[in-house]
């Protein structure tokens, strides 16, 4: 049986990892495609090549998992077939396209693992184009992954539990934090004591997070509407309101972010249904508890889902390993299974604390101005979009992309579609799911211009 | 100027490069954009306001950070690795 079963994992993030070792298990060979030089995935990224730094610098509180993970992919690696540094850009019938360096080629699969975990949240605001903004996600892979600051004085803005960890972690390795600017109003952190019950450890280090970063000094302020960036050339200082009044800071760098959204490119270009998931504002391939989409043989696990992070992941991934077996007829341990799944169900209760403790900034899409950049590829202002609301009756978003270039650059809508949604939503007087979503189109990423295919290609 | 600060893995290696035609030096493990915001805080000008760009997301997503090989060829500098000799070009001019 396995001999016939040659399934395609894609990303080596926890998710990917744990679904894989979980095949190994059972005998079979998955494949397993991430674009990154090694596995990891976001939160357990290693470094292109060792240095003076050990796993607790790196990975703080989650070290032995992150080192357990990167063991665990290590104890497989001969017994899958693993391309890094390659990218699934597109999905079809049965195979995937998949490209490494100049080449790409089509991979045929029995079943299909979407891994491909999530990026940051980005809502624009004026200069968030300038040299020195950065998203959180990003100011946090210069620090582990490049061992650099994102710049001396350094301001952290937004939401989400990032915000207090990347600054924390700034702090930590020597770096100069500024000031953290919470959009969330102070009163929201107390929703964060209901938590205290499900997730104890969790709930107290981010309270560590919070209280080392002020008693070093750094100025952490709640209730936070960001105004603009200062400097034209690269990032000088920051301006917000905070209570009514407009405050600014020198600073030559920001890393700002507001929680973060799933990949779901290659689930839409795989013919999955979608739901709209409330809680992350935004759409999914809709999946049952165990991970299988609307399509036969095509699984998901991990913030590719959902936002549920990285301890979720693992056990996700394992989980929807072993599903799969048992789908393609093998027996597995159901008591492992109900444990993932009651072990799943309580990160999720955990998952509603933290969205109400680190909200998302509504009514922000209303209050933001007509000549901010919504769309940083192909500079499409907030104006814009109101005007195609206003003047063409625009509704829906694969529309007001037609019309405006919305979403239509080269990062295919990863950085402005979750604003463009807000923004279409509000202006046009709908609810958030009701303007639909940017759906996805091959390559999902640009390739090289001088890309070869091997054997049959697009 | 500089962007990004070094704080750490300043012991590894030097790789020697050439950026816009200057002689430069980054570390072993570093992203071309590492290598080139410890030196510059421009990597390429916007496609039709020409305002400056130095990449945003650090992980392949956003892709605001492609310069350009002294061959012409264009690459995403923060999933690039720095390589011996490598000769590059940010994009000042604005694309045609
Ligand atoms: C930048 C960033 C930093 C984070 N830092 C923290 C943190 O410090 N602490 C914390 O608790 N949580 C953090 N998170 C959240 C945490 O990373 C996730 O909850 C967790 O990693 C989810 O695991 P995953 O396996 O679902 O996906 P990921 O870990 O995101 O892994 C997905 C993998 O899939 C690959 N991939 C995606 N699409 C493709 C494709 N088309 N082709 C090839 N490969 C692909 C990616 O390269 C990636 O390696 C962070 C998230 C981000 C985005
Ligand atoms: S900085 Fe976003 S793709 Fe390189």
């Amino acid at each position: 049986m396995s001999d016939i079963l040659r399934p395609l994992i894609v990303g080596a993030g926890p998710a990917g990892i744990r679904a894989a070792q979980t095949l190994v298990g059972a005998g079979i060979r998955p494949i397993v495609v991430d674009e990154a030089p090694s596995g990891g995935g976001q939160i357990y990224r290693q470094r292109i090549v060792p240095d003076e730094r050990s796993p607790q610098d790196l990975y703080g509180s989650e070290a032995a998992k992150a080192t357990a993970l990167h063991e665990t992919f290590a104890q497989i690696r001969d017994r899958i077939d693993y391309l890094p540094e390659t990218l699934v850009w597109n999905v079809r019938d049965k195979a995937a396209d998949v490209a490494t360096g100049n080449r790409t080629r089509r991979i045929d699969f029995s079943h299909l693992i979407l891994a491909t975990g999530a990026t940051d949240r980005v809502l624009p605001f004026h200069g968030w184009t300038t040299p020195g903004v950065f998203t959180l996600g990003g100011s946090q892979i210069a620090l582990k992954s490049q061992g650099c600051a994102i710049g001396e004085q350094v301001v952290f803005l937004g939401s989400g539990p990032l915000l207090y960890l990347v600054a924390w972690q700034y702090v930590k390795a020597g770096a100069g934090v500024a000031a953290v600017l919470d959009t969330a109003p102070f009163s929201a952190k107390f929703h964060l004591l209901r938590g205290l019950l499900a997730q104890p450890a969790v709930v107290l280090r981010g309270f560590r997070y919070a209280a080392e970063l002020m008693a070093r000094g750094v100025p952490v302020h709640f209730g936070v509407q960001p105004v603009r960036i200062e400097g034209k050339a690269r990032v000088e200082g920051i301006v917000w309101r905070e209570r009514g009044k407009e405050r600014r800071l020198a600073c030559d760098a920001v890393g700002y972010g507001f929680a973060l959204r799933s990949e779901t490119q290659l689930g839409d270009l795989a013919g999955c249904r979608f739901i709209f998931d409330a809680r992350d504002r935004a759409w999914r391939p809709e999946c049952d508890m165990a991970g299988r989409t609307s399509v036969p043989g095509i699984y998901i696990a991990g913030d590719g889902a959902g936002i549920a992070g990285a301890d979720a992941a693992e056990l996700a991934g394992e989980r929807v390993g072993l599903i799969l077996l048992e789908d393609a007829g093998f027996s597995v341990d159901r008591t492992r299974i109900s444990v993932l799944e009651r072990r799943l169900a309580a990160i999720h209760r955990f998952r509603d604390v933290l969205e109400a403790a680190f909200p998302f900034p509504d009514p922000w899409a209303g209050s933001i101005a007509d000549d901010v950049t919504l769309c940083r590829c192909e500079e499409i202002s907030v104006g814009h979009v109101r005007a195609a609301v206003r003047d063409q009756g625009v509704f829906e978003l694969n529309r007001l992309k037609a019309l405006t270039r919305v979403g239509m650059g080269r990062c295919q809508g990863r950085m402005c579609g979750s604003a463009a949604a807000e923004v279409l939503a509000t202006a046009c007087n709908q609810s958030l799911d009701s303007v639909g979503r940017l759906r996805a189109q091959p390559p999902i990423k640009p390739l090289p211009l001088e890309i070869a295919a091997d054997g049959e290609a697009a | 100027m500089a962007l990004l600060k070094r704080l750490a893995r300043q012991k590894l290696p030097p790789i020697a490069f050439t950026l816009n035609g200057q002689a430069c030096s980054g570390r072993a493990g570093d992203t071309v954009l590492t290598a080139l915001l410890t030196q510059v805080d421009c990597l390429r000008l916007s496609d039709f306001s020409h305002e400056p760009r130095a990449g945003f997301c650090q992980m392949g997503a956003c892709q605001d950070c492609w310069i350009l090989t002294a061959e012409g060829k264009r690459i995403r500098a923060c999933n690039t690795v720095l390589e011996p000799g490598m000769n590059l070009r940010t994009i000042a001019e604005p694309r045609s």
